[in-house]
């Protein structure tokens, strides 16, 4: 039953941060999340702060709030004119700086401390329980269902409108679209991501399973519905093998989970290059008949 | 009624002032070239009318009304090159974007939206692209997508920006033909243009444009050797004859 609620876990995060991907590499804003992936900590101890509990809702508020404040300082420190790969180096390393001082000033004695929140620790989840409507699961269970759910909610109310805005943006304000509102509900549904993935894979290891599985499908998509399929499948696929290798091999779940998103990544990369490369061969072979 | 009427507009990025106090007045029913050098404004002054610069100050009116994106009276065709062209996608339904102002938030396009994207996209010649992936378009078969999924938006006021970059003279002329139809069906028409041989064959309205409106009507008018030194400045050496 351990096994079961872990590998379930890691399933829910592979799918979670695969969806949540897909729109990540579409609008090529890979570097955000890894800045949220690690100012959501600033939100996290700052609910913790002001409510005093380790309350999953209250943590979603914080990350969320959090997130939006990075998206949007990101923006403003780079429409001031700083290039937006330094601002988002500025921005997040000073709000992750915050928020480990706070933790550590504030939350010293308290199940929140830095090595966990960045590395995450899968293997604990199945003693941190919930009961919710008379259902017992574990509590990374319950925050990953949720979050999975919301994303999948925005995605189907929104998914022509994403789509567009994410393609061009200008044209879509151009025929009132609400891109600004799309762009920080979005921020917001990576930051509940992030939130979700912490207990599990930890803060540094989220970013390679939102990234990894969608980079991943991208390459050889036709449609934005295959990309969503297929970076499900990988996040999917990656977890249960991650999980296993480490089982087998003794050694980090997460860290090898991770490990196994970049390796499908490598492989895909590589068999594209060489059907890529047979075809051209064929095609010059056939061309001098 | 005017097309589209703009008083005192001036836009600054980083207080570098990049178009200073454009004044014009266009008629409906009008092919308009903008044209003016490198550098001019010229995508500003158009991202400026669409209200899409929050640093703009002046006044924009679009049928005699301060333009409201959500009334879709505006087709928007930017530059070729402002989008991604591996987005994975295909020809069709970026033709169907044009549709999704109409459709409206949380629902999906409908048959007849589909239809109209499918009409719009035979209107260009594209009809056998349907299901192509965009990236593997050519440069004006992607040119072509853009004007179709605009014509999907069935508006009253079309802006071009560069519709004949770097396309192909058949593309050059499919276009040509279908914005001088759409003037002929009463529609208004602004095209950011580049060679100044074709503006007199082309367009029957000439907006001159550095930093600021320079001088704007009817082609025959404005289009003279005279006003084209006072747009181009020293630049311009390879317009005798003409």
């Amino acid at each position: 039953m351990i096994e079961f609620w872990v590998v379930l876990t890691g399933l829910l995060v592979g799918i979670t941060c695969g969806i949540a991907g897909v729109f990540l590499i579409l609008r090529k804003m890979s570097m955000i999340a890894d800045a949220i992936s690690h100012t959501v900590l600033f939100g996290i101890v700052m609910a913790f702060i002001i409510t005093q509990t380790l309350n999953g809702f209250w943590m979603l508020v914080g990350a969320a709030i959090a997130g939006i404040l990075t998206a949007y300082l990101v923006q403003l420190l780079h429409s001031s004119g700083i290039q937006e790969d330094a601002a988002i180096g500025v921005v997040f390393t000073s709000l992750f700086a915050a928020g480990v001082l706070l933790i550590t000033l504030f939350a010293g004695n308290v199940h929140l401390d830095v090595e966990h929140v960045l590395m995450g620790e899968i293997a604990f989840v199945p003693w941190d329980r919930w009961t919710l409507f008379a259902v017992t699961m574990p509590k990374a269970v319950w925050m990953l269902l949720l979050v999975l759910l919301i994303n999948i909610a925005f995605l189907l109310l929104f998914f022509k409108e994403m789509k567009l805005a994410t393609f061009d943006p200008v044209y879509a304000a151009s025929i009132g679209i609400p891109v600004v509102f799309l762009h920080y509900g979005f921020m917001t549904s990576i930051s509940f991501t992030t939130v979700a993935a912490f207990d599990s894979v930890g803060a540094i290891l989220v970013v390679a399973m939102l990234i990894g599985p969608s980079a991943t499908a991208y390459l050889f998509s036709k449609t934005i519905k295959q990309m969503f399929i297929f970076s499900m499948l990988f996040g999917a696929a990656a977890s249960i093998v991650g999980y296993y290798l480490a089982k087998y091999w003794d050694t980090s779940i997460a860290g090898m989970m991770a490990a196994t998103v970049g390796l499908l990544f490598v492989v895909t990369l590589c068999s594209q290059k060489i059907i890529e490369h047979r075809r051209k061969t064929l095609v010059s072979k056939l061309e001098n008949m | 009624m005017n097309a589209l009427t703009v008083e005192n507009l001036s836009v600054a990025y980083d207080k570098k002032t990049v178009l200073d106090n454009a004044n014009v007045t266009v008629p409906i029913g009008r092919l308009s070239a903008i044209i003016g050098p490198n550098g001019a404004g010229k995508s500003t002054f158009l991202k400026a009318i669409l209200n899409q610069l929050p640093n703009k100050v002046g006044k924009v009116e679009i049928l005699g009304e301060i333009f409201e994106p959500k009334n879709l009276v505006v087709g928007y065709v930017p530059q070729r090159n402002a989008v991604d062209w591996d987005f994975p996608t295909n020809a069709l339904d970026i033709v169907l974007m044009g549709r999704y102002g109409h459709t409206g938030l949380f629902k999906r396009p409908s048959k007849q939206d589909k239809l109209l994207a499918q009409q719009a996209l035979a209107s260009v010649g594209m009809q056998d692209f349907a299901e192509r992936s965009i990236g593997q378009l050519s440069g004006g078969q992607q040119q072509r997508v853009f004007l179709a999924r605009a014509l999907a938006q069935n508006a009253d006021v079309y802006f071009l920006d560069e519709p004949f970059a770097g396309v192909d003279a058949a593309t050059e002329k499919t276009i040509i033909d279908i914005l001088k139809n759409l003037k002929a069906q009463g529609k208004s028409i602004f095209v950011v243009h580049h060679d100044l041989q074709t503006v007199k064959e082309y367009f029957d309205y000439t907006i001159l444009l550095n930093k600021t409106i320079l001088a704007s009507g009817a082609t025959e008018e404005v289009f003279t050797p005279q006003q084209l030194q006072k747009t181009y400045g020293g630049r311009l050496f390879m317009m005798q004859g003409m």
